[in-house]
């Protein structure tokens, strides 16, 4: 039943129970709306008390352009991915349509002459052609598994690139851009995608040697302290951002990524706990020696404070701009071009859910958190539905991010929590963040198609069937560890067919003793099966 | 996995309805308190254009909206006229830089948007007129503030107060340098930010403050009006009674002398002196040595009686800054306090404020500046009502402390302040600015001694020993006859 992710059995056509929809049309259909709102809010940014004087008509532009690399992406995938998830390109196009009508109004009212659009545009058409690149080049996410510690090792120079003298650049007082000629670059951005790849990967390969081992106390089945070195490592690298690039956003970002990821692979609530008292400990190390963060919970409990307000450098001024262009809006908005949104500094990037809240109300911002939720679930099923334990955990990891970055930021600006200088994906302006997250999405229609893929393995599991699917997938997220591309699986399958029927029962074996955990029977189960 | 991966889109749909609910919040519950917050200027912004209320002084505008040429960018635009005499009352209504005094303070009346219009603004929705803001009417006498403008010497910061000790109404309040409120109420961004640019640039000149109720300085001996209060309390000091007057006394716990003022009159009675002659000729020992036995403690409780140590009350104008008395000072210190040296700040409010509470029998009203606010139908919303401040002294203190401010203007050190006619009670004081030669000048009184309708007090600041020989009395006096159409 593992037999779908060999690339052998791929080439088995007659097993197929039932030909799977592709659902490329659909997502053509969808394309129409996500477009037309996209449409819309630019055309009345254009026509806008902001918009008129300028005799602007750059509106069309920008929708033709969508509209034309929307296409684009929708042909790609009917080449490459066909079986993708419907849903999710309409989505971001969505997102990154209303995103760009905002930062198009913002450029109006700013008071220099500003082209922010035109470079979000831009950098749209360049992160939908990583998107096909990359669909073209892997298109089989697992092909990502190979390279566990490359990642590791991406992901931690891409952290400390902005540290290199010379190169790394401060804006803002966060150490976290590199400058390359007159580009500035957020390595992070990329750095959570290698991450969420490295955690995948690696959690994927060690998931039941870390399920199985250790002890428990009480109710909570408690790791061995060597099982724990990686997520002691997630807290190091967190904490090191924290310290060294004055950077709390992505430092929540990455340790929230992490927890999850490991929460999913071992389902165990103990690593949640040790996760949020690890939090815990960095929160108040942070709080108690590192002045960045002091101040800006200081910042953060006294917004309102006439001299915290006033403060030149540093000040509460943006988040309470913020609010007020908030309040300003209400519940339906002022309408595009009826608020004052350029108050707020950094209102097409940082602020840019205050900007839109000003100008589409409550009721719009309803609607964006509702588009988020729904990307964010689309993602999680393609999880959920994935053969392989790294499709699984990567899926869900790459969603969990763009939901946890949305909901740091936005509680940020919302005084939920301190502001955090994170971008909100796919609405603000700033072009690595466009761009790690257009890739961030490839790879989630890449795990959807391979997840929504007729299964061309034995007949035992018919994927319609909902009574057995669970359990299906709970077997296959063990024995897919030994199916995959990797050293150990190709040594398998050139152990010729037979494999595939220990591989099942391995997966049966573990399947149904999880549950109970009896150590030793399993411990290198692995192995004895090979 | 698949359990734990629900698990997770549970904690997703948790965080987006944490972002749901406090987007709820900020939107909606908590929308009108984040609108009206004081640091929020934009409704001012999205109001700029609006006709707002005149500010009107003996009913002439000072401040009015007048209408733009059709096109503009704006309907109305904000003009102020003599600007400098008003820049410190009125402050400025600007697009970019926010408003400032009285244009923020009565930002809802002068706008229109205040409570007590709510029933015009709802007349207005079904006449269709467009709704205006209230009109505020002054305290002030244009005569007296343009005479005290006058007044004051160009080249020097410098202030002058005039309020009715009876009633608290403000009748003059002016200050130096000033400027052209009009060059901040231009509506082109980029002029404006020219003009502030200028502005700035001017010493002395207090773009976003009024400096009568903000500036403070040194009192000097004009401060020695509490010391009396406290030893008149006390019994120290009685009206007829003699005092040591040395030319110079030792303060316990130093070596440093403090002297009579050298080559001064006070010398003319090295040994004992009358206490009307001490006030009269403002001699600095009596003072220093009586303020050891009337205690530190007897003088912290006059001083905050008399307003030291806390702001204003509520004026319609920001910022105001709180006089200073120093507690818990060496006696060498409280000795140079009691003479308005040493770490004693006053402002020319609180100054008249203590020449208000004599003047008034030991009380003292709460200074107010708005006489009248009423709708652009001439319905009045609101109109003057004296306020009682604080009793500050008993009256036969006050009536004492008359008895000894007609000794400087008789015969001492206010002598040019005099006007035939009126019956002026004052007291100067000289302030040295730490060892230079400059000084910061000071009179407080009221007239008539016996009846008083005005309390007047004079600052000019860091001005040279001999610039400020009678400077102050003379200032005083050009205010009284215009008060006393003399």
């Amino acid at each position: 039943m593992s037999a779908p992710s060999l690339p052998a059995a791929q080439s088995q056509p007659g097993t197929r129970v039932k030909p799977q929809r592709t659902k490329r049309n659909l997502e053509l259909f969808l394309l129409i709306p996500a477009l037309g709102v996209a449409a819309l809010a630019d055309y009345l940014v254009s026509v806008s008390p902001a918009g008129s004087s300028a005799d602007d008509s750059s509106w069309i532009t920008h929708v033709v352009v969508m509209g034309a690399l929307a296409l684009g992406m929708n042909i790609s995938l009917r080449i490459w991915a066909k079986y993708a998830d419907p849903f999710i390109l309409p989505i971001v196009v969505t997102l990154n349509g209303i995103g760009l009508a905002m930062i198009h109004r913002l450029d109006l009212g700013a008071a220099r002459e500003s082209h922010v659009a035109t470079t979000q545009l831009l950098y749209t058409g360049l992160g939908m052609a990583c998107a096909v690149v990359i669909l073209w080049a892997i298109r089989d996410h697992r092909v990502l598994r190979r390279f566990t510690y490359v990642w590791l090792a991406a992901a931690v120079v891409l952290l400390l690139l902005p540290l290199v003298p010379g190169l790394g650049k401060t804006i803002n007082g966060a150490k976290i851009w590199i400058g390359i000629g007159p580009f500035s670059i957020q390595p992070g951005e990329f750095a959570k995608i290698a991450l969420a790849i490295f955690f995948a990967s690696y959690l994927a390969s060690k998931r039941d040697l870390i399920l199985l081992a250790g002890k428990r106390l009480g109710p909570l089945q408690l790791p061995r302290l060597r099982d724990m070195a990686p997520m002691f490592i997630a807290w190091i690298v967190a904490l090191g951002v924290l310290v060294m690039q004055s950077d709390l956003g992505s430092a929540i970002l990455f340790f929230g990524l992490f927890m999850v990821m490991i929460f999913v692979a071992t389902g165990r609530v103990s690593w949640i706990v040790i996760g949020l008292g690890l939090m815990a400990v960095g929160a108040v190390f942070a709080v108690l020696f590192i002045s960045h963060v002091q101040a800006r919970v200081h910042v953060w409990l006294h917004v309102f404070d006439p001299a915290v307000y006033n403060r030149v450098y540093g000040g509460s001024g943006q988040i309470v701009q913020g609010l007020f262009a908030l309040a300003n809006g209400g519940m339906v908005g002022t309408g595009f071009g009826g608020g004052t949104p350029n108050k707020v500094p950094l209102a097409n990037s940082d602020m840019i859910y205050a900007s839109l809240g000003e100008e589409l109300g409550m009721i719009g911002l309803f609607a964006i958190v509702m588009l988020f939720l729904l990307l964010v679930s689309r993602g999680v099923r393609a999880a959920a539905g994935s053969r392989d334990g790294f499709g699984k955990l990567l899926a869900t990891g790459l969603s969990f991010t763009i939901a946890l970055q949305f909901f740091v930021v936005t509680a940020g600006v919302l005084r939920v929590m301190p502001l955090t200088g994170l971008t909100t994906p796919f609405l603000s302006a700033g072009g690595s963040s466009l761009l790690a997250n257009w890739v961030l999405i490839s790879i989630l229609l890449m795990i959807s198609h391979n997840a929504r893929r007729p299964s061309t393995g034995g007949s035992m599991l018919s994927v319609q069937d909902q009574g057995l699917i669970d359990r299906h997938l709970r077997v296959q997220a063990v024995s897919a560890l030994d199916a995959v591309p990797d050293r150990r699986s190709g040594a398998q399958s050139a152990t010729g067919p037979g494999t595939r029927r220990n591989a099942q029962d391995s997966a049966g074996n573990t399947a149904s003793g999880t549950g109970r955990l009896p150590g030793g029977t399993t411990k290198n189960g692995r192995g004895e099966n090979a | 996995m698949n359990q734990a991966i629900r698990r997770t889109w549970v904690a997703v749909v948790l965080l987006m309805a944490i972002v749901l609910g406090a987007t709820t919040y900020v939107q909606f519950f908590a929308a009108d308190s984040l609108n009206n917050n004081p640091l929020n200027n934009r409704q001012l912004i999205a109001n700029y254009g609006n006709a707002r209320g005149a500010i009107l002084v003996d009913g002439k505008p000072v401040a009015e909206s007048v209408k733009n040429q059709d096109g503009s960018q704006f309907a109305y635009r904000r003009v102020y006229h003599d600007p400098e005499l008003y820049s410190g009352l009125t402050g400025y209504y600007s697009f970019s830089s926010g408003s400032t005094q009285l244009e923020s303070s009565m930002e809802s009346t002068l706008s229109g948007t205040s409570d007590s219009q709510f029933f015009n603004r709802l007349a207005d929705l079904f006449t269709g007129a467009s709704s205006q803001g209230a009109n505020v009417e002054l305290t002030i006498d244009p005569k007296v503030q343009k005479a005290a403008y006058d007044a004051l010497p160009d080249g020097f910061k410098g202030s002058v107060v005039v309020t009715e000790p009876k009633t608290g109404k403000i009748l003059a309040m002016v200050s130096k340098p000033s400027y052209d409120t009009n060059l901040m109420a231009v509506q082109s961004t980029s002029q404006l930010a020219k003009n502030k640019e200028e502005l700035s640039q001017q010493s002395g000149l207090a773009l976003n403050w009024n400096p009568a109720v903000y500036d403070r300085v040194s009192p000097g001996s004009s401060f020695k009006l509490l010391v009396l209060a406290a030893g008149l309390e006390t019994g120290y000091f009685t009206v007829d009674g003699t005092y040591n007057n040395s030319t110079s006394w030792t303060p316990p716990g130093t070596s440093k002398k403090l002297s009579n003022f050298d080559g001064g009159i006070c010398s003319s009675q090295p040994d004992k002196a009358s206490l009307k002659f001490i006030v009269a000729q403002s001699c600095n020992t009596p003072f220093a040595e009586g303020v050891q036995t009337i205690g530190q403690k007897k003088m912290d409780e006059v001083a905050t009686a008399f307003g030291f140590n806390s702001k204003p009350s509520d004026l319609g104008l920001a910022p105001t800054s709180a006089s200073v008395w120093p507690s818990d000072m060496s006696p060498a210190n409280l000795s140079y306090a009691s003479i308005g040296q040493y770490d004693v700040q006053a402002t020319t409010l609180q100054m008249n404020e203590v020449a208000m509470a004599i003047a008034n029998d030991g009380v003292l009203m709460k200074p107010q500046l708005v006489q009248q606010v009423s709708s652009p139908n001439l319905e009045v919303l609101q109109s003057f009502k004296a306020q009682k401040e604080r009793d500050v002294i008993p009256s036969k203190v006050a009536n004492d402390l008359t008895e000894l401010m007609k000794q400087p203007v008789a015969s001492g050190t206010a002598m040019e302040a005099k006007v035939p006619g009126v019956d002026l009670a004052a007291k100067t004081g000289t302030a040295q600015i730490g060892s230079t030669n400059k000084v910061q000048a000071w009179i407080t009184g009221f007239a008539p001694a016996d009846d008083p309708q005005v309390a007047i007090t004079v600052n000019v600041q860091n001005l040279t020993y001999q610039q400020s020989h009678g400077l102050t009395s003379q200032i005083m006096n050009k205010v009284e006859r215009a008060v006393f159409n003399k």
